[in-house]
């Protein structure tokens, strides 16, 4: 490990924050100092080769050389003007682009530094509780540098109609340079809300396919290429009893950056919780999504989409912790694998001896749009109870021929159908979204990346 | 003119030949049934005029409107007018109907350089085409025969054909798991589709379906081969005489 961390760990400035907050940082810099970053031998990230973060020399993110355009910030939206959206651009919130309307009384959407400038108090219970440390050395890392993101509180008996968006942005100029977002999302006994958590990189191609629409770069690079940058995100999510949130999750890096990020939700007795994880930017990118169903009756339903092509790496961890009795998870993740590109996907599912009578179900499917294009995926279930149903099942294949044949001798050529079909392909999890206006915008995100007109 | 012209057609799937020199003239508006036993190479003959890619064209040929069919690819021959309906339309999640026919009927117009409809102009041609086989629009939102019964299926292809309007309709089998009722709206459906700008060819293991589309020829395929040709009556004739008088194979239910 060079020394860089520490020298930016030292050089960090504290801002205004809680008592508690430094104590967070250093337990953070010191696991990260004993365990460095993880190696190829690590089960966790074998198919995962970390080297070119590992190697890499990121310096903090910077404000960016220039203004970042509200006009820009809006394009980034996944619904309505009338929706919140908070808008950090290089890791630090910019109120000035950013959409607070207001909120229903005690619902509380702030920036993680203004929140622990002013809220310590609401943050304090929870930050660090679920995406621990240990968790892995990203997270240790993460937590070390803890300076902004999202804080998000719904109180009990809140309903919250309008999904609130967080959008994470990476101007052109940021090549070689790092942010750690840290998320803390809260919704109280019997509240629903909805969370659209999204990664954008600007800079690289200007068709707005990947990263998002170019923006001023650093003049010293061409405007063509797309900053390297390292995003290292932590969101912890706690549902309360009877709680109900969609957590949509949008990754549209940069092509050349890298992305690395872990979710923890912790779920109270007949909490749902539904998450859409759609990755399809970063050179490599990484989620680790676990939800733990803590208390009887809770649910959870995740679904994920990786599209990839070049020599793009995109791999999703999900981890499921079956405590209780009475709980259903239900998972679909699929991969959209073309050119030289990776997939990996790891399933694992913990049943305690208590959880009797659960119900899980997961189910991988990868669809190669090229010979060259390869998947590891890996179901890894644990089960200590007698009483349960676990089904796992994972398949890996090109486009059938025969669905192919049958859309063209309706007329379509062969390129249309393949790319309708492939679309068809990625439908199925993207047609699981709740809300209206979110399944439409993602659903027009994924047809124009993989060129299928509405 | 003839708008369809067969001569000597041999076809393989893999190793095995199927279609051992298939002659058959089909001039525009005839509607010409095509009957067998299992195994005769009737679904075959179908398949290949459309171009299925499991098949491997080994002699022969097909004039069609005064065109090498067989050279052409799928899409081309559909852009041209063929239209084949499917003894098993594949299950398409993830696309709706309304999509797809739009998707369909817009390349084929395309292809003959005619204007695209948007979606509301080509909405009020769905809802007219809609009534051809006695459906309603909410069969417009559904994914393409996702989890539709087999009789759905077949509305589905006739709805297909009736959106697309082609020259040359091959129905496979359309019969084949249909109980009664539903087996009276396709045969509607098909008969109001008759044209004297249409050709069909009828592909059925029974009689029965000709009770309701009456054709003008039919054939009896054995082995590869057209055992024999006639009008209308000779669906008769092996439906109370079987296929073995013919063929001197059992035929099978």
């Amino acid at each position: 490990m060079n020394g860089t961390w520490q020298d930016d760990f030292k050089a960090m400035v504290a801002g205004r924050v809680p008592g508690w907050l430094p104590a967070l940082r250093q337990a953070g810099m010191s696991r990260f100092e004993q365990e460095g970053f993880p190696v190829s031998r690590d089960e966790e990230w074998r198919f995962t080769p970390i080297a070119p973060i590992s190697r890499g020399v990121f310096q903090p993110a910077t404000s960016p050389g220039v203004v970042f355009p509200r006009d820009e910030a809006e394009a980034l939206a996944y619904g309505p003007e009338s929706w919140p959206q908070l808008v950090f651009v290089n890791g630090r919130f910019a109120p000035e682009i950013s959409n607070t309307p207001a909120l229903p009384a005690g619902v509380v959407v702030l920036s993680l530094a203004e929140a622990l400038a002013r809220r310590p108090e609401l943050v304090e219970p929870h930050l660090g509780k679920h995406v621990t440390v240990e968790a892995t050395p990203f997270t240790a890392l993460n937590a070390a540098f803890i300076q902004d993101g999202a804080f998000v509180l719904v109180p009990e008996g809140i309903e919250l109609a309008t999904p609130i968006q967080l959008c994470f942005v990476m101007t052109g100029d940021q090549h070689e340079r790092v942010t750690h977002p840290r998320n803390l999302i809260v919704i109280g006994e019997r509240a629903r809300a909805t969370v659209i958590e999204s990664y954008h990189g600007t800079g690289g191609r200007e068709d707005g396919t990947r990263g998002g629409p170019f923006t001023a770069g650093r003049p010293d690079l061409p405007p063509s290429r797309p900053p390297a940058y390292l995003t290292n995100a932590v969101t912890e999510v706690v549902l309360g009893a009877h709680a109900w949130l969609e957590h949509s999750r949008i990754q549209r890096e940069s092509e050349s950056a890298y992305h690395i990020a872990f979710s923890h939700v912790h779920q109270a007795e007949e909490s749902h919780y539904r998450s859409f994880s759609l990755a399809m930017g970063a050179a490599i990118s990484r989620h680790n999504l676990h939800t733990r169903l803590g208390a009887p009756e809770t649910e959870a339903l995740l679904y994920g989409l990786s599209i990839a092509e070049g020599t793009q790496l995109s791999d999703h961890h999900t981890a499921i912790y079956h405590d209780e009795p009475n709980c259903r998870s239900w998972e679909v993740y699929k991969a959209i694998l073309d050119g030289e590109s990776r997939g990996v996907f790891n399933g694992k599912v913990f049943v305690t001896p208590e959880a009797q009578k659960t119900d899980a179900k997961q189910t991988n499917r990868t669809l190669l749009l090229s010979e060259r294009a390869r998947v590891d995926t890996k179901p890894q279930l644990e089960i200590f109870a007698d009483d349960v149903k676990c089904t796992h099942g994972a398949t890996v294949g090109y486009l059938d021929d025969l669905p192919l044949f049958y859309f063209r001798s309706r007329g379509m050529p062969e390129d249309r159908a393949r790319k309708l079909l492939t679309y068809a392909f990625a439908a199925e999890v993207l047609d699981e979204i709740q809300v209206p206006e979110v399944r439409k915008a993602l659903d027009a995100v994924v047809r124009g990346r993989l060129g299928v007109a509405s | 003119m003839s708008l369809l012209e067969i001569r000597d057609l041999r076809a393989n799937a893999g190793d095995k030949e199927i279609l051992k020199g298939i002659s058959l003239t089909v001039n525009a508006g005839e509607v010409h049934a095509i009957m067998g036993p299992n195994g005769s190479g009737k679904s075959t003959l179908a398949q290949v005029l459309a171009g299925h890619p499991s098949y491997e064209v080994t002699g022969g040929s097909v004039r069609y409107d005064g065109r090498d069919l067989l050279d052409m690819e799928p899409e081309e021959r559909a852009q041209a007018g063929v239209f084949l309906a499917f003894q098993y339309p594949v299950e398409i999640p993830g696309v709706t109907n309304a999509y797809f026919l739009r998707a369909a009927y817009n390349e084929i117009r395309k292809a003959r350089g005619e204007t695209e409809l948007d979606p509301i102009d080509f909405y009020d041609l769905l809802e007219e085409k809609l009534r051809v086989v006695q459906w309603g629009p909410e069969i417009a939102a559904r994914a393409v025969n996702a989890g539709f019964s087999g009789g759905e299926k077949k509305r589905n292809e006739i709805l297909q054909m009736a959106v697309l309007e082609p020259k040359l309709a091959i129905l496979d089998e359309t019969d084949s798991g249909l109980d009664i009722d539903a087996l009276r709206i396709v045969a509607d459906g098909v008969n109001a589709l008759r044209a004297a700008d249409r050709s069909m060819i009828v592909v059925t293991h029974y009689q029965r379906l000709l009770n309701y589309i009456v054709p003008d020829y039919v054939h009896v395929l054995a082995d590869g081969l057209i055992a024999r040709s006639g009008g209308k009556e000779l669906a008769l004739e092996l439906e109370s005489r079987g296929y073995e008088w013919l063929t001197g194979v059992e035929a099978t239910a």
